[in-house]
């Protein structure tokens, strides 16, 4: 692909703008309130377009556009099930405690909350955790920008990681929250029209059917399989992702969905920022309207994207394939933008990629640097110093944070099945946490030791479980199966539910029995951190659709309506 | 008082248009073969340069900002009571 002059002129234009957001900022870092929480000042409508885009990576946005291609609609699912549910849960039942215990991270309402060995354990492991994400998607961004562009590996991902460091260290969260709403819109407006183009190719939505029928047929499922997002579901055989509805609703739809969405701090720290409890709450609920409708951008091109390969629209767009013959899906969305794009909208598209990978970047690196401030250094490596250093250390922790996750990247490049390993076990870690929460919540008996013996459990769950079970055709080792296969699933899609599945119930079930061994905790303390044991905000006074339990309401409705349209 | 969020964004967009525009004028029309033979330039230039426009129309409001701790009501109460916390926790 050649990019020209034009293209050139509007990546700087992007790159300048960005850090003189940050610079703007600059001036309004005071205090470490300002430089992580934003001073509690955000209006809600900006802190819900932060929501979105801090999750919408580059492997979002690539990882969508390629299971759209290989899974056809019921990738939505990702959406619809595994996204919108538990966003409006977290707006209307659990910010109220996030938000109203002032807790400064998630990690910090664990302590408040339970005690502080459950805090450690998850901010060591969400600390780690997030750096390492961050690195992995570096790792895949610089790989993208090679195979697309031939940059350098090193130049794409260190240009990217100083951009990304010198407008946090200016503007803290404030500059990552601006910047996200900037890289929302142009991630919008990017790829806006190349669904446009793709979907024209392809002969709009009825000529796209007919081809995916084309796709589906050909790959031995029924001609609809690729167009409905439910139909298909009754058994795994029925659909490419080889799954049924029960471990799609369960483990996607509930537990790994509300795991994310209600528990990473990554997403709930843009709500923290918020200028009001019901700015809050809101929060998740404006993320929500947009998020229904972003499988037309980026699961959409991936659609286009196979039709097209199998029956070839007028301008003659195919995928690529590797060099083992199978399609090489993550390019979908890349090879559409080469495809359709003359110079000048072009730089827009790759500048949206940009975007994309910058926003996910910084949503870990203002996380990784909040929770290492507070809850790490702040608690056990340096107490009582004054809320000057500890700024001091937020930006130092930016530096450190982007540093290793350089590293990360490098590491990646190197060793693949390293950092196959470390998801691994970071799916384990991440898993029973929902239990955790949903239980310290909304049932003032669960006890510290509860939790925290919780969490191991489930943790251990989801590593036996994973350790005796494996995916069709898939050889025993990093996929599972390591104490032998007692289980074979359809898919590693499947096996991964199932696996959440366990590391929940074993978290529910063990913190429920320890905690009721164990003391309970005084009443008193808990105001304010458990649901019985607090006032409900009061929304008398707000305009219906600031109200976050209409909101909420429309939100699920729209949901509902998108699921049958596309049944 | 702070910046605008939407100033920032109407001018980069406003940019970008004006850009797509005129590049879409000047440029050969042999580059839109591959967007099926629409000047996808001009035209999407046009979209970007009204969407930045309405931007920073809604951002000479100027209530799209975020301000300093001590000038938002929530962010006073946040340092007030970590404060005190920390406090707490050291003794």
């Amino acid at each position: 692909m050649n990019l020209t002059a034009i293209d050139w002129i509007i990546m700087l234009v992007y790159f300048v703008f960005v850090l003189g957001i940050g610079l703007a900022l600059k001036r309004y870092m005071k205090t470490s309130t300002d430089f992580f929480l934003s001073g509690r000042s955000i209006p809600a409508w900006i802190t819900g377009l932060a929501f979105i885009s801090a999750n919408l990576g580059a492997q979002e946005v690539i990882g969508m556009g390629a299971s759209g291609a290989k899974y056809g609609i019921a990738t939505s699912h990702f959406y619809w099930v595994g996204a919108i549910p538990a966003m409006v849960f977290v707006g209307i039942f659990m910010m109220p405690f996030y938000y109203g215990s002032r807790a400064r991270s998630v990690p910090e309402y664990l302590k408040l909350r339970f005690d502080e060995k459950t805090r450690g354990l998850n901010a060591i492991s969400f600390a780690a955790m997030t750096i390492f994400s961050s690195g992995i998607s570096m790792y895949a961004m610089g790989l993208l920008l090679q195979t697309l562009l031939g940059w350098d590996f090193s130049f794409s991902v260190l240009i990217s990681a100083v951009i990304v460091l010198l407008y946090i260290f200016l503007g803290g969260l404030t500059s990552a929250i601006y910047n996200e709403v900037l890289q929302f819109f142009l991630i919008v407006l990017g790829f806006l029209p190349l669904v446009f183009l793709g979907l024209k190719d392809a002969g709009g939505w009825s000529g796209l059917q007919a081809r995916l029928a084309v796709v589906a047929t050909q790959q031995g499922f029924e001609s609809g399989a690729w167009s409905h997002s439910w139909q298909f579901l009754d058994k795994p055989s029925s659909n490419p992702m080889g799954v049924e509805w029960f471990g799609m609703a369960m483990g996607l739809g509930f537990v790994l969905s509300f795991g994310y969405w209600c528990t990473d701090f990554l997403v709930v720290q843009r709500a923290m920022a918020a200028n009001s409890m019901s700015a809050a709450r809101r929060t998740p609920l404006i993320a929500a309207i947009p998020k229904m409708f972003f499988p037309a951008l980026v699961i959409l091109p991936g659609m286009i994207a196979i039709a097209l390969t199998y029956q070839s629209g007028e301008s003659g767009f195919a995928l690529p394939k590797k060099p083992d013959g199978a399609f090489n899906y993550d390019l979908a969305i890349p090879m559409m933008l080469s495809h359709y794009f003359p110079s000048g909208i072009l730089g827009i598209g790759l500048t949206a990629l940009m975007a994309s990978f910058m926003s996910g970047m910084a949503g870990n690196v203002t996380a990784f640097n909040t929770v290492w401030t507070y809850d790490i250094y702040q608690s056990y490596l340096k107490r009582g110093a004054s809320d000057q250093h500890y700024l001091w250390m937020g930006r130092m922790a930016t530096v450190f944070g982007i540093a290793i996750s350089v590293a990360a990247a490098y590491v990646a490049r190197g060793f693949n099945n390293i950092m196959d390993m470390l998801q691994l076990v970071f799916a384990f870690v991440n898993a029973p946490l929902f239990a955790t929460f949903l239980l310290g919540m909304f049932w003032k008996r669960a006890t510290g030791h509860g939790a925290f013996l919780g969490l191991l459990s489930g943790t251990i769950a989801a590593a036996i479980h994973h350790g005796l079970t494996l995916p069709q055709h898939a050889v025993a080792g990093v996929k599972g199966g390591w104490f032998g296969a007692l289980h074979i699933y359809p898919s590693e899609m499947a096996q991964n539910f199932w696996t959440a599945i366990f590391a929940w119930s074993a978290c529910f079930i063990v913190t429920i029995l320890v905690s009721l061994l164990t003391r309970a905790r005084d009443e008193k303390e808990l105001t304010g951190l458990v649901y019985s044991l607090t006032d409900r905000p009061k929304e008398g006074h707000l305009a219906w659709y600031q109200r976050p339990a209409t909101l909420g309401m429309i939100v699920l409705l729209m949901t509902l309506v998108l699921n049958i349209v596309f049944w | 008082m702070g910046l605008d969020i939407r100033l920032p964004i109407g001018l980069m967009f406003s940019l970008f248009g004006v850009l797509l525009v005129v590049y879409g004028l000047i440029s050969d029309k042999s580059i839109y073969q591959r967007s099926l033979g629409l000047n996808i330039n001009l035209w999407w230039g046009i979209v970007l340069l009204v969407f930045g426009a309405v931007m920073l129309a809604l951002g000479r409001r100027g209530t799209g900002t975020a301000k300093p701790a001590d000038a938002s009501s929530e962010g006073r109460k946040m340092m007030k009571e970590t404060a005190a916390r920390d406090a707490d926790s050291d003794n």
